[in-house]
């Protein structure tokens, strides 16, 4: 805010509820690790092209599967392909869909949640019984089904499975303004005289910005985790791209000669999803958010 | 509540209508015909083909032929098995898949309820922080890849329980049913722990301790019922996503659902197939949705009393 | 001997940020066939010791760190859960301050009134129906067979207590424990309940602990009162000599607090600042329903430089009339003029210019302020959304306002939640009277504070109408505090405006039977 004169000499500094927030994650370890391991992953995806230790396309069909070794830290596939560099680069489509379609929802969604709940009435009531029919569709069957009719398109997974994830948070954001609408704060920015954009901007989305965060990381957990079981039955990510879902599909035909091929891409994935569901965790209570889900 | 259940009834209709027509659409707007990967198929066999599987009409009414065909409860003739009808292939599957998804549903509510409730009555101790760890892990662990672990162990280093199959060995089922259950397991341990520690917080619950109850009375007479209506909210949705998770265990497993035909038909292309198979689950899932729905309301004895016409 | 007697309790909490002693050493006794009341602030431990005494205190985060409780010859602190729980419901019963919380919403009232009965005294199902139905009677439950079936939310607030209140007296206890227990009601209900306590009290011959914040409904009922203050008793004594020789300085500051006397209202020449007339605000819930006339033809005058205090309890409509006349509600019919403007015709620009001419003040100063912006922020969105000063006057506006609302200037850069209640009514009134305002709509001000914050900001109130000149509005359900500040009353019942008069006619002479009943709930004005 603007510089304090002298007038106010001896201010104390006051602690905002970011603050606040920020030091009860800082005591929670749990979510800590998840942070730093998503930063981690994320660093890695971003880096993988100069970080990995063979080319992505690098075969040796000599040495074929072989088990890990100096040479090759987590082994290699059947084509004597290095997984780590095979993991490496599935982590990147991985991640790319899981934050790329939560990215769609959220945008869709608290858009969609927050004029319903700020406009109310009749608008509100169409919009929301729209979310409720969607919300009836039964959109894991669907997904599959487009996957199948259109061919297995990244852009339309990105697509699908944002246009599923949104509906929740439509729900969450338009239950956080109307809850804020009614609070007495908002009123009394109404009567100073204050316009419904400065409203929203000012007073509603700052209080509402807690949950979306939460759900947002929690989002992101399940949307990897759908690429992930569209991609084990072949309806996900095409060769020549991988993803861990695409690697654990393989992995999972050879496991009783080659166990490292299903494990190591089961880890990894396994262990994003415990990250972003601690930090999730973790993020909620430090927001104190009242469980809204689970 | 009969009319709240008529309300509900009438709100799922249109649902599944939009299901039908939109499955439709997109499976007719599917580039390539079905019979255009056969390799060789006179104009005339084609044609024959095409008419008996009505694909020479105008769209508009094929679509509502189709109605008619789903009004009398007939999903049609398959393109990949000629000669069996969608409805056969399906009520084939149904009874296996069924019997999966139920043994799942039961291994996820007594494993999470249990759970869930037990680490409610002492959250932050170690008798929260155990199960409500192993929940997460089984959140974390999706069925593709709990799957083909539990096989590594259980069936291959250990050999104790069979691999493949459904019904033929003893034991087989054990395997796919522990494997579709558990991430529900521990997504309803979660929901009941929270629903608990709300309820354990009530006033009344305090009311019930001031009465002299014992913690077990207080527990199972007081704070179950509330504790457990997001489990039962929750139901619907576990239903949708047993039915796709069974896509993925049937296929692990080889077992004859109607999962792994689903599966097959959308890598067969066979249309008709995967057309049939969409209504028939989609409508078994907003049924279920409405059923869940109404038994949450049936335990809400405020919503009760509003749609028995009395006072609101 | 005394039934209860509570010997150096002290109860700590603790929490991650640390050790807190909610009480300290504290002794008091309840006598037999005598209704003993602890007075206290929130946070004086009043509720904690009596929570403590029958093991009703969380452990952890709550401990027990030393006292004794003796009741009946025997020490409640050492006995076991399970001894404990044979005397809780059987020999020591509760009611609670929340009767819309403390039922369990889903079973049927009779299943839980016969709960203890069976629990304890091995009784049948038939008999322990017959005995709930006749108690339930007793306490003025008029069809108790049909509220044996029936479910909590079927019943008012007030009738949920009388069910509670049953339910604690169905073994017949020797004590009764009563938490605040019409803190949640309006005053007429508190009236009943109160009479209902004390006269069951007196037929049963049994001892009560009556735990309240409100002197004034201690008056009337208690033999004895102990006055708590921080984890501490402060004073006790018989009623007559606490209220006229008050030992202890917080005693007398808790006296002083009461709402008492009446403003001498200033003859000033009845200029209308706010004219309505039949106004309406209805709120449709779903289409077709039958609207809430939550303002029903109301019609009144607000004149330059009074205060006009405002009467009902809740469900009258008084707030939605306070919010229709500064449009923050869409009005159904009728007409608002202020100085001669038309009010309810107002729209867009205009609108927000003249809203700087009227302000409200809110009842819940924890809801009130924007949880995410500074004193500062807070302030500083009035003044220059309406242009009162530039941005090298801000600072020293804000100064002025926080000087006159008695905020320390230190305090500028805090947010909400690092202040007291009375500390963020002071900063919502700093906002209302930001812009100037020559009208003022205070909405229950000081109904969410505790006593002696209330006797501040009210006073802090009184002061800002004179110096500022202004207008007020003063909404309250609470006839003392309205009797204190204001120089005209109207008394709104169901939507429609059945009084209104000057202060002194309203209270020596009520011309309608409603306003009669108010004044006769009126705590403490029956003192024993």
């Amino acid at each position: 805010m603007s510089i304090v004169a002298p007038v106010f000499e001896n201010a104390e500094k006051g602690s905002s509820l970011w603050h606040d927030a920020w030091l009860r994650l800082r005591k929670n370890k749990l979510a800590l690790f998840g942070g730093s391991v998503m930063l981690f992953m994320v660093s890695v995806a971003l880096l993988t092209p100069w970080l990995a230790p063979y080319s992505y396309e690098a075969q040796n069909l000599d040495l074929g599967a072989s088990p890990p070794s100096a040479a090759h830290w987590l082994g290699t596939d059947i084509f004597g392909r290095d997984v780590l560099t095979q993991i490496m680069y599935g982590g990147r489509i991985s991640l790319a869909v899981g934050f790329i379609a939560t990215a769609v929802a959220l945008l869709i969604g608290v858009t969609w949640g927050a004029v319903a709940g700020y406009v109310g009435g009749r608008v509100d009531a169409i919009m929301m019984r729209l979310v409720d029919i969607l919300y009836a569709l039964p959109f894991m069957i669907f997904i599959v089904l487009l996957m199948v009719v259109f061919g297995r398109n990244i852009l339309l997974l990105f697509l699908a499975i944002g246009a599923v994830e949104w509906l929740t948070m439509a729900r969450i954001m338009r239950s956080q303004v109307q809850s804020l609408r009614q609070q007495e704060f908002v009123e009394a920015a109404v009567s100073v005289g204050l316009s419904p954009t400065a409203i929203i901007r000012k007073h509603v989305v700052p209080n509402a910005l807690g949950p979306i965060i939460v759900y947002t990381t929690l989002t992101i957990p399940s949307v990897m985790l759908l690429e992930a079981f569209l991609s084990f039955l072949g309806l996900g990510i095409q060769p020549p791209a991988t993803s861990w879902g695409l690697l654990i599909s393989y992995g999972a035909e050879t496991m009783e000669e080659y166990p490292w091929l299903l494990i190591f891409p089961g880890c990894a994935l396994t262990l994003t999803l415990f990250s972003l569901n601690f930090l999730g965790d973790g993020l909620r209570d430090a927001l104190d958010v009242r469980g809204s889900k689970d | 509540m009969l009319r709240f259940i008529l309300i509900r009834i009438l709100q799922a209709l249109p649902v599944i209508f939009v299901v039908i027509t939109a499955t439709f659409f997109l499976v007719r707007s599917a580039p390539g015909g079905p019979f255009d990967q056969e390799k060789v198929v006179i104009p005339e066999v084609k044609k024959a083909l095409e008419a008996q599987y009505r694909l020479d009409l105008p769209l508009h009414e094929q679509y509502i032929a189709y109605l008619g065909d789903l009004a009398h409860g007939d999903l049609g003739p398959s393109f990949k098995y000629p000669g069996r009808s969608v409805n056969e292939i399906l009520f084939a599957g149904l009874p296996v898949t069924a019997e999966l998804g139920l043994y799942a549903l039961i291994i996820a509510l007594c494993i999470g309820v249990t759970a869930g409730v037990f680490a409610s009555l002492r959250p932050n101790t170690a008798q929260d922080y155990v199960p409500m760890s192993l929940a997460m892990i089984g959140i974390c662990m999706p069925s593709f890849l709990l799957g083909p672990l539990l096989v590594l162990v259980f069936g291959i280093w250990l050999d104790w329980l069979p691999i493949t199959g459904w019904g033929d060995i003893p034991g087989d089922k054990i395997l796919p049913a522990v494997t579709l259950g558990s991430a529900y397991a521990a997504y309803i341990a979660r929901l009941s722990r929270a629903g608990m520690l709300e309820i354990l917080s009530q006033d009344y619950i305090r009311t019930a301790r001031a009465k002299g109850l014992p913690e077990w009375r207080v527990v199972i007479q007081h704070a179950l019922r509330g504790g457990l209506t997001p489990v039962i909210a929750f139901l619907g949705p576990a239903f949708a996503g047993l039915l796709a998770g069974s896509f993925v265990v049937e296929t692990i497993f080889q077992i004859p659902g109607l999962g792994r035909f689903y599966v097959q038909a959308a890598f067969n292309r066979d249309y008709t197939m995967i057309l049939g198979t969409t209504v028939f689950l989609s409508s078994l899932i907003v049924f279920f949705n409405l059923v869940s729905d109404i038994i949450a309301a049936w335990l809400n004895p405020r919503l009760r009393h509003q749609f028995q016409g009395g006072r609101s | 001997m005394a039934l209860l007697n509570v010997e150096n309790l002290s109860v700590s909490f603790v929490t991650r940020n640390g050790t807190n002693k909610a009480v300290d050493n504290v002794s008091f006794a309840v006598e037999e066939r005598q209704i003993t009341a602890i007075i206290g602030e929130s946070g004086s431990g009043k509720s904690v010791s009596c929570y403590a005494i029958l093991g009703l205190v969380p452990t952890p985060p709550g401990r027990i760190d030393n006292g004794n409780a003796h009741f009946l010859g025997q020490d409640l602190l050492a006995l076991s859960e399970a001894e404990l729980r044979a005397i809780r419901g059987r020999d020591i019963a509760m009611i609670f301050q929340d009767p819309m919380t403390c039922l369990n919403p889903f079973m049927k009232i009779g299943d839980q009134l016969i709960e203890p009965l069976t629990l304890h005294e091995d009784l049948a199902k038939g008999p322990a129906r017959e005995r709930a139905m006749a108690l339930l009677a007793e306490v003025g439950i008029w069809h108790p067979q049909a509220a044996m079936s029936a479910f909590p939310h079927e019943f008012s607030g007030g009738m949920r207590q009388r069910v509670m209140i049953a339910m604690a007296l169905i073994n017949e206890p020797k004590l009764l424990i009563a938490d605040e227990p019409t803190t949640a009601l309006d005053v007429t209900i508190q009236a009943q309940i109160l009479k209902l306590i004390a006269e069951l009290q007196t037929k049963r011959d049994i001892g009560v602990l009556f735990i309240s914040h409100d002197l004034a409904v201690v008056s009337d009922i208690a033999d004895k009162i102990v006055v708590m203050e921080k984890g501490k008793v402060v004073e006790s004594g018989q009623p007559k000599s606490i209220f006229e020789h008050p030992q202890h300085p917080y005693t007398q500051k808790l006296l002083a607090a009461i709402p008492s006397g009446q403003k001498t209202a200033d003859t000033v020449a009845p200029d209308p600042l706010i004219r309505i007339e039949h106004l309406r605000t209805w709120f449709t819930a779903t289409a077709g329903a039958e609207p809430v006339k939550a303002v029903d033809d109301v019609s009144l005058e607000i004149h330059r430089g009074e205060v006009l205090g405002l009467v009902g309890e809740s469900g009258s409509g008084k707030s939605t009339l306070g919010r229709s006349i500064l449009r923050l509600v869409p009005i159904t019919d009728g007409q608002m003029t202020f100085e001669g403007t038309a009010l309810s015709s107002l729209k867009g620009h205009k609108l927000k210019q003249f809203r700087h001419r009227m302000q409200m003040i809110f009842q819940d100063p924890y809801a009130s302020l924007n949880p995410r912006m500074t004193v500062y922020d807070t302030l500083a969105e009035p003044l220059l959304l309406h242009g009162m000063v530039n941005k090298a006057g801000l600072d020293q506006a804000i100064r002025e306002l926080m000087d006159n609302v008695g905020l320390a200037r230190a305090f500028v850069r805090k947010y909400p939640h690092e202040f007291s209640g009375g500390q963020r009514q002071r900063i919502a009134i700093g906002r209302a009277l930001a812009t100037r305002p020559e009208f003022i709509v205070a909405d229950e001000p000081v109904s969410a504070l505790d006593v002696t914050i209330q006797a501040q900001i009210l006073g802090l109130l009184a002061d800002l109408t004179k110096e500022y000149g202004l207008t007020m509005l003063f909404i309250s359900h609470d006839l003392a505090v309205i009797r204190q500040i204001a120089d005209r009353i109207a008394v709104m019942y169901r939507g429609k405006l059945v009084e209104k008069g000057s202060t002194a006619q309203v209270f020596e002479s009520p011309r309608q039977d409603y306003t009669r009943s108010l004044l006769a709930a009126i705590p403490g004005s029956n003192p024993v």
